[in-house]
C-alpha cells in the first residue's frame, strides 16, 4: 500500500504543470542509459573484443611478435594445425580428459549431494562430511598438482599402500607411464572438481518440495523411481548448465597438466592448452599459437551457445 | 540532477578507462626520467628471489650511491615468467631496460630485435672486455654477458656407494654403470636419476648431453645440428638406455623435473646425480646427515682430454627499446666489476663472470673448493647457449629420446627424427 501511494505523493509535492520535454531533453533521456552502460562496454571492448580481434589477426600473419614486419599468410596456420598429428592427439586427449571428468564430476557430485541431503544423518555429521567433501575445492591448482605428484610418485604414498596391501607387486609410475598418465591426470581433475557440482546440486536438492516425495511414496513409488521421476527432472536445468560450464572450463585446463606431466610422457597427456602454450612460449610461433587459440575459442563458443540456450530454456 | 551526475560520472570513468587502456600500449620505454632529472632503470630478473633476502637490493643501493641520478627498480619474478615478460615486453615496447637472461633465450630475442648490441655499448663505455669470462655472441656481436655461472658436476652419495661396495667414485662410463647397478642391487636406492619432464626439458642439456660434452664430443658441426651418424651422441644414448633397461635409473624419469631429482638425491634414494652446485646448500639444509661429494662427470672409457662440464648462467642484457642504454650499461658494468661480481657470486654460490673475481665460498667450503678445481681443470660447456628456440630443441630431442628409452623406436630413428626437428627449428 505504501509503495503504491508514493508516486502520487511525489506528484503532489512537485505541484507544477506538466511540461513537454524539449529536443535536448529527449536526447539526454535517450543518452542516459548509454552513459550507464559505457563503463561496461568500454571494459568489454578493452578486455575482450580488442584482444580477441588481435589474436584472430595474429593467426593470419606469418609470425607476429617475433618478427618486426610479419607477412599476411591467410589460413596457412589453420591448415598446418588441422593437418598436424600432434593437434589431433591433443584433441583426442582433451576429449577423453574432459568427457570423463564431466561425467565423473556429475556422478560423484550428485552422490555426495544426496548423502548430505539425506534425513538419515544428523546435522553435525552432515556438517563434518560437508567440510571434508568440499576440501579439494579449497586448494589452488598448484597445491593440487604438487600434492598429487607427491602421492603418485613411484616412492609415494599410493604405491606404498598398494604394495603393502598386496594390490601391486612393483612400483607403478602413475604419471610417467604413457599407459597410466592420462588416467592419472583425469583422476586428479575429477578429485579437484567434484565439490563444485556437489554444492550446486545440494542447493538444488534442498529446493525440491518434500510434498513431491510424500505424494510419490503414497502412490507406492520405490526410492529409485522417486530418484528418476522427481529428483533428476527437478535437477535437470542445474545439471545441464553445470555440465556445459564444466565442459568449457575443463577443455581449457592448463595449469594442472603443465605442473604434473607437461603433456608427456610421449604426448599421452598433451591437451589443446599445452599444445598451444608450447607453440607460443617454446617454439615462439605466435601466429600458429594464435590459430590454435582461435580454434579453441570457436569450440568454446559452440559450447557457450548451448549453455546460453539451456539457460534461456530454464528461464 | 542525480541522473545527470551519475551519467557524467559513468562517462568520465569510461573516458579514463579508455585513455589508460590506450596509453598502456603506447609506452615505448620502461625507464623514466623523474621531475628531478633522475633516470630510473628497470631491471627484470629472477635472481632476487633466489638470492639471500636483500642481497641484490643492497648491491643496487651501492650502485645508486656510486651513480647519483640513476635509480634502479628491481622487477623480480620466477625464471619462467621473466622469459615470458621479456617476450611480451619486447613486442609491446615495454621491456625493462636491463634484463636477466638465460643463454638459451638469446638467439630468439636477438631475432626479435629486443636486445641491444653490447659490443657497441662496451665500446662507447670503454669497457675492458678482457675481464669477462665469457660473452654470448651472435654474428660477431655480444648480446649477453654471463654474470654468474652454475656448473653441473656429478654428485655422489658416499654412504650408498659404500653400502654397494663401490670403493672409488666412477670416472668413466663403465665404472659409472657398474656403480649404478651395484647401488640399485642393494635395494635401498636407485643408482642414478634422470629427469626428462618435457615441460622443463633442461634434463636433455644437464643430464644427457653433459655426457657427450664430458668426453669432448659435440652435438653440432659448424654450428648446425649434427645428430645423425654422430657416434658421440649415439654412444651416450645407448649407454643411458642400457642403464634404463637394467633398472639402474630411478623410476618416474619421463615426467621427473629437476626439483624431483634433487629431492630424490637429498632423501638418499639415489646414489648419483648430475646437478647444479647451486643446490649444495639446499641439500645440506634439508638433510644434514647426507654425506656427499662432487666429481667430474665420467667420460667415455679411455678418454683423457679436457672434460666439458655443463653450466647455466645468470646472464645480463640491455633492452633495445631502452631510452637510457648508456645508463643501463653502467649497471651491467657495475655487476661485472671484480668486487661486486665476487659479492654477487658469493651470495649465489656461483662461479664468477669476471675472471679476476674470487668469491670467498670457493675456498671456505670443501665441496665448492672441489667443484672449483674440477671447473678449472675442465671446460664449461653448453652448446644450447645461443641456439635458436633452444628449449624447443631440448624438448624435441627429449620426446624422441623417451620413445627410444620406452622401446618404441631405434636409436637411429630417434636421432633422425631429432635431426629433422632441429633442422626445421634452425631454418626458423
Amino acid at each position: 500500500m505504501a509503495s503504491a501511494s508514493l508516486p502520487v505523493a511525489g506528484a503532489q509535492q512537485l505541484g507544477s504543470p506538466k511540461r513537454q520535454p524539449g529536443v535536448s531533453g529527449t536526447v539526454k533521456a535517450t543518452l542516459v542509459p548509454y552513459g550507464y552502460l559505457t563503463p561496461t562496454m568500454v571494459l568489454l571492448v578493452v578486455l575482450m573484443v580488442i584482444p580477441i580481434v588481435m589474436v584472430i589477426g595474429y593467426s593470419l600473419m606469418d609470425n607476429v611478435i617475433m618478427k618486426k614486419n610479419p607477412q599476411f599468410v591467410a589460413f596457412k596456420h589453420y591448415s598446418d594445425i588441422l593437418t598436424s598429428e600432434s593437434f589431433w592427439n591433443a584433441v583426442s586427449n582433451t576429449l577423453f580428459f574432459t568427457g570423463v571428468s564431466v561425467i565423473a564430476h556429475l556422478i560423484i557430485g550428485l552422490a555426495f549431494a544426496m548423502m548430505l541431503n539425506t534425513g538419515l544423518l544428523g546435522n553435525r555429521t552432515k556438517a563434518i562430511f560437508r567440510t571434508i567433501y568440499v576440501l579439494p575445492w579449497l586448494f589452488t591448482v598448484a597445491i593440487i598438482a604438487v600434492l598429487w605428484r607427491l602421492l603418485l610418485e613411484p616412492n609415494g604414498v599410493v604405491n606404498y599402500v598398494l604394495m603393502a596391501s598386496g594390490l601391486a607387486g612393483t612400483q607403478v609410475e602413475w604419471l610417467s607411464q604413457p599407459e597410466t598418465a592420462l588416467f592419472a591426470v583425469t583422476f586428479i581433475n575429477i578429485w579437484s572438481g567434484y565439490p563444485f557440482y556437489m554444492t550446486s546440486l545440494l542447493a538444488g536438492l534442498q529446493g525440491i518440495p518434500a510434498d513431491y516425495y510424500e505424494a510419490a511414496q503414497v502412490d507406492g513409488a520405490s526410492p529409485w523411481q522417486r530418484f528418476v521421476s522427481i529428483t533428476l527432472p527437478q535437477l535437470k536445468p542445474i545439471i545441464i548448465s553445470m555440465a556445459l560450464l564444466d565442459f568449457i572450463w575443463t577443455t581449457q585446463q592448463f595449469a594442472l597438466i603443465w605442473m604434473t606431466t607437461g603433456g608427456g610422457p610421449l604426448g599421452s597427456t598433451e591437451m589443446l592448452s599445452t599444445f598451444t602454450y608450447k607453440l607460443a612460449f617454446s617454439k615462439y610461433q605466435f601466429g600458429a599459437a594464435s590459430a590454435a587459440a582461435v580454434i579453441v575459442l570457436v569450440i568454446s563458443m559452440i559450447l557457450a551457445f548451448f549453455y546460453v540456450r539451456a539457460q534461456k530454456a530454464r528461464d | 540532477m542525480r541522473k545527470k551526475f551519475l551519467a557524467g560520472l559513468a562517462a568520465a570513468a569510461a573516458v579514463t578507462l579508455a585513455v589508460s587502456g590506450c596509453s598502456a600500449g603506447g609506452t615505448t620505454a620502461s625507464s623514466a626520467a623523474s621531475g628531478g632529472g633522475d633516470v630510473t632503470l628497470e631491471f627484470a630478473q629472477w635472481w632476487e628471489p633466489e638470492l639471500p633476502q636483500g642481497s641484490l637490493r643492497a648491491l643496487m643501493d651501492k650502485f645508486e650511491s656510486e651513480n647519483p641520478g640513476i635509480k634502479v627498480k628491481l622487477i623480480s619474478g620466477p625464471y619462467a615468467s621473466t622469459k615470458e615478460q621479456v617476450v611480451a615486453g619486447a613486442a609491446a615496447g615495454t621491456m625493462s631496460d636491463v634484463v636477466g637472461l638465460d643463454g638459451a633465450w638469446v638467439n630468439d630475442f636477438v631475432k626479435q630485435g629486443s636486445l641491444a648490441n653490447l659490443t657497441d655499448l662496451m665500446k662507447s663505455a670503454s669497457f675492458d672486455e678482457s675481464q669477462l669470462a665469457a660473452q654470448v655472441k651472435l654474428d660477431g656481436s655480444t648480446y649477453m654477458i654471463p654474470v654468474a655461472n652454475f656448473v653441473y658436476p656429478m654428485f655422489v652419495n658416499e654412504d650408498l656407494l659404500k653400502a654397494a661396495n663401490v670403493s672409488a667414485v666412477p670416472s668413466n662410463r663403465t665404472e659409472f654403470a657398474a656403480a649404478a647397478a651395484a647401488v640399485t642391487k642393494t635395494g635401498k636406492a636407485s643408482g642414478w636419476v634422470l629427469p626428462l619432464d618435457t615441460a622443463t626439458p633442461n634434463g636433455i642439456q644437464n643430464d644427457v648431453m653433459s655426457w657427450v660434452w664430458a668426453s669432448g664430443g659435440s652435438m653440432l658441426k659448424d654450428g648446425q645440428p649434427n645428430l645423425v651418424g654422430n657416434s658421440d651422441v649415439k654412444d651416450v644414448m645407448t649407454f643411458i638406455k642400457g642403464m634404463y633397461d637394467a633398472g639402474s635409473i630411478a623410476k618416474g624419469t619421463f615426467t621427473m623435473k629437476e626439483q624431483d631429482k634433487v629431492n630424490e638425491f637429498t632423501n638418499g634414494r639415489v646414489g648419483m646425480m648430475i646437478d647444479s652446485l647451486a643446490h649444495v646448500n639446499l641439500i645440506r639444509e634439508q638433510n644434514k646427515d647426507l654425506k656427499f661429494s662432487v666429481a667430474a662427470i665420467p667420460a667415455a672409457d679411455g678418454y683423457s682430454g679436457k672434460r666439458g662440464m655443463p653450466y647455466a648462467s645468470w646472464g645480463i642484457g640491455v633492452a633495445n627499446n631502452s631510452a637510457h642504454q648508456a645508463e643501463a650499461f653502467k649497471l651491467v658494468a657495475f655487476l661485472m666489476g671484480k668486487d661486486v661480481n665476487a659479492t654477487l657470486c658469493n651470495s649465489a654460490h656461483a662461479f664468477p663472470g669476471n675472471t679476476q673475481s674470487v668469491p670467498d665460498f670457493v675456498n671456505a667450503d670443501p665441496i665448492f673448493k672441489q667443484a672449483f678445481e674440477i671447473y678449472q681443470a675442465g671446460t664449461a660447456t653448453n652448446e644450447f647457449t645461443g641456439l635458436p628456440v633452444a628449449e624447443d630443441l631440448m624438448r624435441s630431442f627429449d620426446e624422441q629420446f623417451q620413445k627410444y628409452l620406452a622401446g618404441k623406436q631405434s636409436v637411429d630413428d630417434a636421432l633422425t627424427a631429432s635431426q629433422s626437428a632441429w633442422e626445421t627449428s634452425f631454418k626458423g
